[in-house]
């Protein structure tokens, strides 16, 4: 998928994740996250493991995390790049 | 005679304030909170610098600490509990000498054995009379019990009584009476009224919340100590309060007569009391309007003093004869150690208060927290701080089970029994782990940044800085 237009999923509850994309013409990846010392890795890992499921090989996409799940950080990011992108 | 000063800074000279000496405040003002920066201020002004503060808690509102720490006007800090902003300048360093953390009857009993001794007192009345008489029950800022001055008042060399509503001698219903004041200064205000109890306390409409609450008040009925005569504390946050409506549930359908409630005070334990399940209220701090206004109106909630309540240090305090507790966590350990002190990156935003002490006092100690909040799984292997001692826990209680400290097989057994969802305390944190993944450890490296010790006075643990 390309990420053709600005879209946004999730948001800053604590427990859940805020996700933006917009288009760029490269990939361009910002994670913030509250559990970044506990957890940075595994956010990074899911983050770019949707990103190449949908084939998304360029856009801005902005990640603040606040302490979501996996499953939470890869539905928020499925529904952004659904959202902001076509195929 | 009188002991009426002028100014607060007539009253800083007369009590004869200088550099290095230890000066003593309570925090039942909480985040409304004027008088502990208004004698800082006064004092950075009048150039004293190099001074001790023993203040029994520290909170937000209380950020320009972090300024007189910066100019050396304060130089060592000595509480039971520091919220976030302070806690985290802490953390980060910018005080020379660790803190010293007690537990509110640690505090207590320090200043009662003389291993904390104060120079001076700096105690914020909500109202007094000219001679110091003082309570916490009337005027402006009116914050109920004045539980954690009683030992300031009794034990400090010079005590200075700060007041926004004076009234004429004698002040009839006073909590600390004159012979302990040396000086009493008005002011115009000593603190913000709406920051210093809350409206109303709720309780929590989260599932989860509930969810542990009702399973810990399900560990409280089997336990066997619910019966007549039963004394109970709980906290006024998050699930606590719904424990005390299950609680309260339970003791109407049995028909249970408590005999006394404790702790931080809430309208919930108030109309409890009011309703006939507990007999008494003993209040060493109020936390909302009603129970400020029920301390003042209903002889069957008494005021008692931070000594009364916990101090190791007396022949005997209310803690010992307390059956239930239901406390708190940040962080549990899978020896049940638990942390109330910093957060799960290692920085303070808290401290004992009166866990370890009720944690010790009480016939059985209940931990009820979720078992993960914001991806953070509750137990680790090893607390950042170990803030109450795992022998003093019973029974850790979250939404997916319940661990029984291996110390209590006996309520283990009686808990398998009765059905509940009794499980090994490294199950539990497996079933965190595998929903959150397992968290990378956090690394404290720096030097020592605060000392908690013990309610008897001992070194129970050592935070450091992050780096």
């Amino acid at each position: 998928m390309e990420i053709r237009k600005n879209a946004a999923a999730g948001t800053l509850e604590s427990s859940d994740i805020f996700i933006c994309v917009e288009p760029y013409d490269q990939l361009s990846v910002q994670i913030q996250s509250v559990v970044q010392e506990q957890y940075m890795e595994a956010i990074h890992h899911t983050v770019f493991q949707v990103l190449e499921e949908f084939g998304v090989k360029s856009g801005k996409i902005r990640v603040n995390d606040r302490g979501a799940l996996d499953c939470v950080i890869r539905a928020r990011m499925e529904t952004a790049i659904r959202r902001g992108g076509s195929r | 005679m009188s002991k009426l000063v002028s100014s607060l800074k007539e009253a800083i000279i007369a009590a004869g304030l200088k550099d290095h000496m230890t000066i003593s405040f309570h925090h039942h003002l909480r985040n409304g909170d004027y008088v502990l920066n208004m004698v800082l201020a006064k004092a950075a002004e009048m150039g004293i610098r190099d001074l001790n503060v023993n203040a029994s808690s520290l909170f937000d509102v209380h950020e320009p600490v972090i300024g007189h720490i910066k100019n050396q006007v304060v130089t060592g800090l000595e509480v039971n509990y520091m919220g976030q902003k302070v806690g985290r300048a802490i953390s980060e360093g910018i005080l020379e000498k660790p803190v010293i953390f007690r537990s509110h009857g640690g505090r207590a009993g320090d200043m009662e054995n003389g291993s904390a001794k104060v120079d001076i007192a700096f105690i914020a009345a909500p109202c007094a009379d000219n001679m110091g008489n003082m309570s916490g029950k009337y005027g402006p800022s009116a914050c109920g019990s004045l539980g954690y001055a009683f030992s300031d008042a009794m034990y400090a060399d010079k005590v200075v009584v700060i007041t926004d509503y004076l009234v004429p001698y004698p002040l009839q219903d006073c909590s600390i009476p004159e012979g302990y004041v040396d000086y009493v200064v008005c002011v115009d205000k000593i603190g913000d009224a709406s920051r210093i109890v809350s409206g109303t306390t709720r309780i929590t409409r989260d599932p989860v919340g509930l969810r542990i609450a009702w399973l810990a008040s399900q560990v409280v009925k089997h336990s066997g100590y619910l019966k007549d005569g039963f004394s109970f504390q709980t906290g006024a946050g998050g699930a606590s309060l719904a424990v005390a409506k299950y609680v309260e549930e339970m003791m109407e359908k049995e028909k249970i007569t408590g005999s006394f409630c404790m702790g931080g005070i809430t309208g919930y334990l108030v109309s409890m009391m009011e309703k006939g399940y507990f007999e008494t209220i003993l209040d060493v701090q109020c936390f909302d309007l009603s129970a400020v206004a029920s301390i003042r109106e209903n002889k069957r909630h008494r005021e008692i003093s931070a000594s009364r309540y916990a101090s190791p240090a007396a022949k005997s305090s209310a803690v010992d004869s307390l059956d239930v507790v239901i406390l708190g966590a940040t962080q549990a350990d899978t020896d049940f150690h638990v942390n109330v002190h910093t957060d799960s990156n290692g920085n303070i935003m808290g401290g004992s208060g009166g866990h370890s002490d009720t944690a010790q006092g009480a016939k059985l100690s209940i931990v009820a927290a979720p078992l993960i909040r914001a991806r953070l799984p509750l137990i680790a292997d090893k607390v950042l701080c170990r803030s109450t001692p795992g022998e003093t826990i019973d029974v850790i209680v979250t939404q997916r089970g319940i661990a029984v400290n291996p110390r209590n097989q006996e309520l283990r057994e009686t808990l398998v029994r009765a059905g509940l969802p009794v499980k090994d305390i490294q199950e539990l944190k497996k079933i965190a782990e595998d929903m959150a993944g397992v968290p990378k450890e956090v690394a404290c490296k720096g030097r020592t940044v605060a000392k908690v010790l013990y309610r008897d006075g001992t070194l129970l643990d050592t935070i450091q800085a992050k780096s």
